[in-house]
């Protein structure tokens, strides 16, 4: 098969992306830029996961940022009463994927039967039950304020990798090898190694009747696939996936609370991050994912600024005040969904291509 | 013995059964007629937030995710109007006092009327038939409303001043009973009266019965379904706005999270009644209000899974919900 | 001048090209007969003419205005009433408010209600009840008769005798042949030997195109012809 060289772009900027934030430690130094790159690293896998559902079978779910908290939760909840170690983390994992699986399947197979368009509001429906319990549960989740714990010992900032001649940690490039690169390692590699999965997964046969339901339900249906069963199989895949994550970013960020890991601002960041990037690519996570984390730590910056310039106008500075950023990005998000639905790695794809 | 039940109203009656089953539970009687006025109230309020969006599907298969901006629009400008007109409010006179609330329900009227209008043809018109864009679209539009809702009226909790003639109780005995609420309830009545008296026997109520269940076949008859359904759409939206500046005064204190909190039990509603029937949604309506109180007072800590647990355990009775529109 | 013209009609339902090329007129008076194999896109000539789906390009021209593109309601509101394969029965609501749609105003003559239970006498009977609870026979005469209870200038009417026991396709016949004297009828059929009886003009659809077109007369003579268009094994 012959790529047109949209697509051919596309896959090099995807490349580029995953390169730099393979020498991430060594290019960004400060700690901010450390916690950006790490924080793309695990929306891209969220992300993902989450157009393996939307862009593939079609479905919405508002329930993704519930199966990412189910594993943030599920370590930072052990590795508090266990303390650090890699038990607790390994037992949270698959404490949080098997809620997952389990909630998922009963969801898929409770809604996805009758009418699909019952499973967008369920899965709402749901989620926001889990953020009330994990806010109401305090004893165990903390409530509102979330847990702090410490994460296993390899990732503490005085850990030595490897050391020079006198056992100080030894550097390479200016960057000392310590244990906040370890932590940077264990994101990376546990995204890359996700989101490989992925792209296996979709390269499978499974993407290839997931393509012909998306194509033609009806006609998918006629020639035997069970689209019920599909889609409930890829919902339960795809927040197993989001779980792992969840997980991945409680290790890193040393707190879970409803703020960082349940909280539907985040469902809203993953919806924009697909439709940006553009859905049913696996690419187009990617090049969301960089740019919205990207335009969270930096554009704020700039909207303060913009804010206190209009100051004068009546309600402008209201509207660009930093915390109502989403208001613009909401404006984006509809105006990408008209004209651009096929989002940034979609459209390029076309760029080039005979029809 | 499912003819009989048929006969008597069949699952019409699943609210009085829950109500019995609920006063063997409470045991006293005083708590369970507070609770069941609470409830029927609140069923009432969330049944005038749901109708639109049950019907607006039902019709055009449009899922508006953006529904429940117009419940927190409502709810905010009849705050506004009501703490503009505090003067009225006081006043001893229930005239002028009927006057101040006429003035803040027509005003979240209105604007719903408005808002839908502009809804319609600016968000929902080019996405017609495309269900996943729709959602998102909807979703995009609810978060810009709920943005500026905070943008103007700033997150902090805002007191509702309620009209003087509908505070304090009726005593009767040991029983009592809130005014607001028994107004509540009577004013989702007239409404309900109302919508199936159009829908039933007027010309106007055949046409959207009709389009609920073949839209394309009323096309072919001659009639425009979809400039129909842009009047049902802007009712719809008045009627969310009405119901949520029913709430605001039943809360007495909300917050813009009013309408994401109203947004779910108005989804599981139109679910447990089964989409594009106003029936339907009634039942629905009355069912979440009873058992959200119910479970409220008998398991505090269950009270907010509550509806969940309900929805699930009629979807696995009734897939389609309890009463859905012929299709 | 022919009542419906279609000129080199094309439609694309989604990615499928469903018609190619369907150029033929309808005469004004009678029965005219679509025949053609299953999915041969007969269904969807009569839904395009209808404005449920949108040719592009080609046009249909009726009494000589180009409806291409018009909004359906208003097609119909041109004197065009369509009976479609699934009958469109709306189930839930009464006969009698079925027939109260089909008018333009919500009222009917008491004369011309006489007209259609002359033709299909048991709708009188089923008058208050519930749409979805007739017969599959009753259901294809509500849905005829919805066409005719008021005065059109073409009824669009399709595969009306599938699923029907011959002696309801015995009396559906009949109210055609009484029908057709007063309106043009565009008539889509699979059951060639109901069609025949019917029919004084046809056009055969194949693989989205007309592939041949004349009189019923002569299409009936000429069995080789049938055979190869129509594959008829009876």
């Amino acid at each position: 098969m012959k790529q047109s060289y949209g697509t051919l772009g596309v896959k090099l900027a995807v490349l580029a992306i995953w390169a730099a934030l393979l020498f991430g430690p060594f290019l960004f130094q400060d700690v901010r830029s450390i916690q950006v790159a790490a924080r793309i690293c695990i929306f891209i896998v969220l992300v993902a996961s989450y157009d393996l559902l939307i862009g593939y079978t079609g479905i919405v779910s508002f329930a993704h940022t519930m199966f990412f908290g189910f594993g943030a939760y599920g370590a930072a909840i052990l590795l508090k009463q266990m303390g650090p170690g890699w038990t607790p983390v390994l037992l949270g994992a698959g404490a949080g994927a098997a809620l997952s699986l389990v909630i998922a399947a009963g969801i898929g197979l409770l809604s996805l039967r009758v009418k699909a368009i019952f499973f967008a509001m369920i899965t709402l429906a749901a989620a926001s039950v889990a953020l009330v319990l994990a806010s109401q549960l305090s004893h165990l989740t903390g409530g509102e304020d979330g847990i702090t714990y410490r994460a296993p010992d390899l990732f503490k900032p005085a850990t030595k990798l490897l050391t020079d001649g006198d056992g100080k940690v030894l550097k390479l490039w200016g960057v000392s090898l310590n244990g906040k690169v370890a932590a940077y390692y264990f994101v990376f590699l546990s995204c890359a190694a996700l989101f490989w999965l992925m792209l296996r997964l979709v390269g499978s046969p499974l993407g290839t009747v997931l393509k012909a339901i998306r194509e033609n339900e009806a006609r998918a249906e006629a020639i035997g696939y069970r689209v019920v069963a599909y889609r409930t199989f890829v919902f339960c895949i795809s927040a197993v996936i989001a779980s792992l994550a969840g997980t991945v970013y409680a290790v890193w960020l040393k707190y879970t609370g409803p703020e960082t890991a349940l909280s539907f601002d985040i469902m809203i960041d993953i919806l924009l991050m697909v439709v940006i990037g553009g859905m049913g690519t696996m690419f187009g996570p990617v090049i969301g994912a960089v740019l919205l984390v990207l335009a969270q730590y930096y554009l704020r910056d700039l909207m303060g600024a913009a804010s206190e310039a209009v100051s004068a106008i009546p309600l402008l500075p209201e509207l660009l005040n930093p915390d109502r950023w989403l208001f613009w990005l909401g404006i984006l998000f509809i105006l990408l969904v008209y004209f651009f639905p096929k989002g940034i790695a979609g459209t390029a794809m076309l760029k080039g291509s005979r029809t | 013995m499912n003819a009989t039940l048929e006969r008597f109203g069949g699952v019409n009656l699943l609210p009085l059964a829950v109500a019995a089953v609920a006063f063997v539970l409470i045991g006293a009687p005083s708590s369970w007629v507070t609770l069941t006025v609470a409830g029927l109230a609140m069923g009432m309020m969330v049944f005038l937030m749901a109708s639109g969006l049950s019907l607006v599907f039902g019709l055009m298969d449009v899922l508006n995710f953006g529904h429940s901006a117009f419940v927190s629009l409502g709810a905010f400008i009849a705050a506004s109007v009501l703490a503009a007109l505090g003067g009225w409010l006081g006043s001893p006179s229930v005239l002028m006092n009927v006057a101040a609330l006429a003035a803040a329900l027509g005003a979240a009227m209105l604007f719903g009327l408005l808002a839908g209008l502009f809804f319609e043809k600016v968000i929902i018109k080019p996405v017609y038939a495309d269900h996943l864009r729709q959602i998102l679209i909807t979703m995009g539009a609810l978060i810009v409303v709920e943005e500026a809702i905070l943008a103007i009226w700033g997150g902090t909790p805002i007191t509702v001043p309620r009209p003087a003639f509908l505070e304090g109780a009726w005593i009767i005995g040991d029983v009592s009973i809130e005014i607001y609420r028994a107004f509540a309830f009577a004013l989702g009545l007239i409404v309900f009266g109302g919508l199936y008296w159009v829908l039933n026997r007027t010309r106007l109520g055949l046409l959207i019965r009709a389009g609920v269940e073949n839209r394309e076949m009323v096309e072919a008859l001659g009639f425009r379904i979809d400039r129909l359904f842009v009047g049902v759409f802007m009712l719809g939206s008045a009627l969310a706005a009405l119901g949520g500046a029913m709430w605001a005064g039943y809360q007495t204190l909300i917050t813009p999270a009013l309408g994401a909190e109203m947004m779910i039990v108005v989804f599981i509603v139109v679910i447990i009644g089964g989409l594009g029937s106003i029936e339907g949604t009634l039942l629905g309506a009355l069912m979440v209000g009873l058992v959200a109180n119910y479970v409220g007072f008998l398991a505090p800590k269950l009270s907010l899974a509550s509806n969940m647990i309900l929805m699930m355990i009629i979807l696995m009775w009734r897939p389609s919900g309890l009463r859905p529109a012929v299709k | 001048m022919s009542l419906l013209s279609l000129n080199a009609m094309k439609t694309d339902i989604e990615q499928y090209h469903v018609l190619h090329d369907v150029t033929f007129d309808v005469p004004e008076g009678g029965v005219f007969v679509l025949l053609g194999r299953n999915g041969a896109g007969k269904s969807t000539t009569l839904r395009s003419i209808m404005g449920l789906w949108s040719p592009s390009p080609g046009s249909v021209t009726f009494r000589g205005k180009d409806i291409t593109g018009m909004h359906t309601a208003d097609i119909a509101r041109l004197g065009i009433a369509y009976v479609p394969e699934n009958m469109g029965i709306f189930g839930g609501l009464t006969v009698e408010e079925n027939m109260i749609l089909a008018t333009q105003n919500g009222s009917f003559s008491k004369s011309r209600l006489e007209f259609v239970y002359g033709i299909f006498p048991a709708l009188e009977r089923f008058w208050d009840k519930p749409a979805g609870s007739l017969s599959g026979g009753q259901k294809q005469m509500l849905s005829v008769a919805r066409a005719i209870i008021e005065k059109r200038e073409l009824i669009l009417i399709d595969e009306p005798t599938k699923g029907l026991a011959p002696s309801i396709v015995d009396a559906m016949a009949g109210a055609f042949a009484e029908i057709s004297a007063e309106t043009t009828i565009l008539l889509v059929e699979q059951n060639f030997h109901f069609a025949r009886r019917l029919g004084r003009e046809m056009a055969v659809i194949d693989d989205g195109r007309v592939v041949h077109r004349g009189s019923m007369e002569a299409f009936v003579a000429d069995t080789e012809l049938q055979d190869r268009l129509l594959s008829l094994s009876a």
